[in-house]
């Protein structure tokens, strides 16, 4: 029998990994809360320690949780920040 | 293949029409180039030229046998079906034709028209033209398992989508099966007709759902209705597709008795494509990016259709700004389904406070503004408002007054309990609307008995969550 697919057939590019990298000082890192109750209180402390270490901490914030972020907002954070941790909520 | 200019009939021997006029045939010999349809020595004493291909048949448009045609440079411009002297005469020029034959005898039906011919030559034309991979099962495969283990399933068996079968669905569709619906979430992926044909057959749908279908898919996948959104989301809601319009009884749609549940194959079957497309094109999986805690078995399929007929109201799409008569569907972030009993109200007041009361329960009595609803309104309960000239503005005025709740009864902590409104919005006096403005949805369906409502809770409404989206259906 012969069927035929009901899938995307997509072919994802494959792209390299940005590099690691070995020490948080010095280094911008971008916070990104994607704006659920509460998300902001565990942000807070990242951003405690994150600074603590040296790091230069920038917040960012999507407009609602229930969407991805906008494609203005991750190039904002692609330019200026090395590092980004988002905050997920629940 | 190209008949020659000049007469040209077409017949076939099983014609009884056609045995008649066979001698008239014979008598006007070559004056006239003869095809059979389905015994090239037919009629005896002249034959024909064999169209068991139907090529000749499909070109001249031949609808009946005999058909009697004059073609000039290739085009057909003058033609008679069945016997007809007088007509026979003045297209071939010859008098005196058939003369013991009587004056006029209706023809037969072409071959072109048989089920089995016109659906051969539809996925002929069709199959060439489909762009999805071809999956080729072996001969020991079980089809339903090898559909199960490739992952295409929701959890119910899948009509196997074999190219004839898809072929047939895309003839649902004036749409070119290459042309692009939508983008869908939460791959980004475009999603051709052929893509969602081939998801409609495995869901079961029969070919004149699939612009349903096509609507649904173009709704759910706008910004505004946010299914990236509502397929990630931990709670309960998947979409919802509510029916208007001429299309919904024309494809046997169910409004009426047991509309929210099983056995309408169109109900059950287009709810059922739009989620497989979510799933397959789109790579939107539980366990992946659907995060539901519990989800709900409208998951599965979620479509009906309003009754508009019975309504005392406005159907839904007209209220959401389609003119009357238009086919649409309407796409809801449903949550599931809570009763409303309520069999002793006969006045329209007390009926919208017996709503109003239930309506405060959706997500939770506390909460307030966030979540959207759908109130159905059965039979019963419509015909008090009907007996008392209630229009759907009225009822929605009417709860919209009792669905003012004071902020003390919803503060965090009010009532003993944690859950509820912030502080900052509930300074004591205030009252805070249950649903945002345009948040509570009406609409008319069910059996004929049962003093029943049911109120279909939302999602994270509007900007923040999912808009309400109607589109038109595209029926040509």
């Amino acid at each position: 029998m012969r069927l035929l697919d009901p899938t995307s057939e997509r072919q994802p590019a494959t792209r390299e990994r940005a590099k690691r990298i070995d020490v948080i000082a010095g280094h911008q890192v971008a916070l990104l809360d994607i704006s659920k109750p509460r998300g902001s209180v565990f942000l807070d402390r990242v951003e405690e320690l994150l600074r603590e270490r040296g790091a230069v901490v920038t917040r960012f914030a999507k407009p609602t949780f229930t969407k991805p972020a906008p494609v203005d907002l991750r190039h904002e954070i692609t330019a200026k920040c090395d590092v980004v941790i988002e905050a997920l909520a629940d | 293949m190209n008949p020659p200019d000049g007469l040209v009939a077409v017949v076939k021997r099983s014609c009884p029409t056609c045995e008649l006029v066979a001698p008239v045939l014979v008598e006007l010999g070559d004056r006239i180039t003869l095809y059979s349809q389905d015994d090239p020595s037919f009629p005896a004493g002249r034959g024909a030229l064999d169209d068991s291909s139907l090529d000749v048949s499909f070109a001249l448009e031949i609808d009946t046998v005999p058909t009697v045609v004059r073609v000039q440079s290739g085009r057909v411009v003058d033609r008679v079906e069945g016997w007809e002297r007088g007509r026979w005469e003045a297209l071939t020029g010859v008098d005196g034709l058939g003369t013991g034959l009587p004056d006029w005898r209706p023809g037969c039906g072409s071959r072109t028209h048989d089920p089995d011919v016109v659906d051969a030559r539809l996925i002929a034309a069709t199959v060439p033209k489909l762009r999805a991979r071809v999956v080729e099962l072996g001969d020991a495969e079980d089809e339903v398992e090898a559909m199960y283990a490739r992952g295409w399933s929701d959890g119910l068996p899948l009509v196997p989508p074999t190219e004839a079968r898809v072929a047939r669905m895309c003839a649902g569709t004036t749409r070119a099966p290459d042309e692009v619906v939508a983008v869908v979430p939460p791959d980004l992926v475009e999603c051709t007709v052929e893509k969602v044909a081939v998801n409609a057959v495995m869901a079961g749908c029969r070919p004149e759902y699939l612009p349903v279908v096509l609507a649904a898919i173009e709704a759910a996948c706008t910004q505004e209705f946010n299914i990236h959104g509502l397929l990630a989301t931990t709670w309960f809601s998947g979409p919802l597709v509510i029916v208007n319009g001429p299309v919904a009884r024309a494809i046997g749609m169910n409004s009426g008795l047991n509309a929210l549940g099983q056995g309408n194959r169109a109900n059950a079957t287009i709810g059922r494509a739009l989620q497989l497309v979510v799933r397959n094109v789109g790579g939107g999986r539980p366990g992946e990016v659907d995060r539901a805690t519990l989800g709900n078995p409208g998951k599965y399929t979620f479509c009906f259709a309003e009754d508009e007929a019975g309504s005392p109201w406005e159907p839904l799409a007209v209220e959401r700004g389609l003119p009357p008569g238009t086919s649409a569907v309407t796409l809801f972030a449903a949550a599931g389904v809570q009763g409303v009993v309520d069999q002793l109200s006969r006045d329209p007041e007390s009926l919208a406070r017996s709503f109003a009361a239930c309506l405060r329960s959706v997500a939770h009595p506390k909460n307030v503004f966030v979540w959207d609803a759908l109130l159905v309104v059965s039979p019963e309960h419509a015909r008090v408002f009907r007996e008392a000239g209630w229009s759907k503005a009225r009822l929605r005025e009417e709860l919209d007054d009792l669905l003012q709740i004071p902020a003390e009864e919803l503060v965090r902590g009010a009532g003993g309990i944690a859950e509820g409104m912030p502080e900052f919005l509930c300074a004591p006096g205030t009252r805070l609307p249950k649903f945002r403005a345009g948040g509570l949805l009406i609409a008319h369906a069910g059996g004929g008995a049962g003093l029943f409502s049911a109120i279909i809770g939302g999602w994270a409404s509007g900007a923040v969550g999912s808009e309400i989206v109607t589109r038109e259906v595209r029926t040509s």
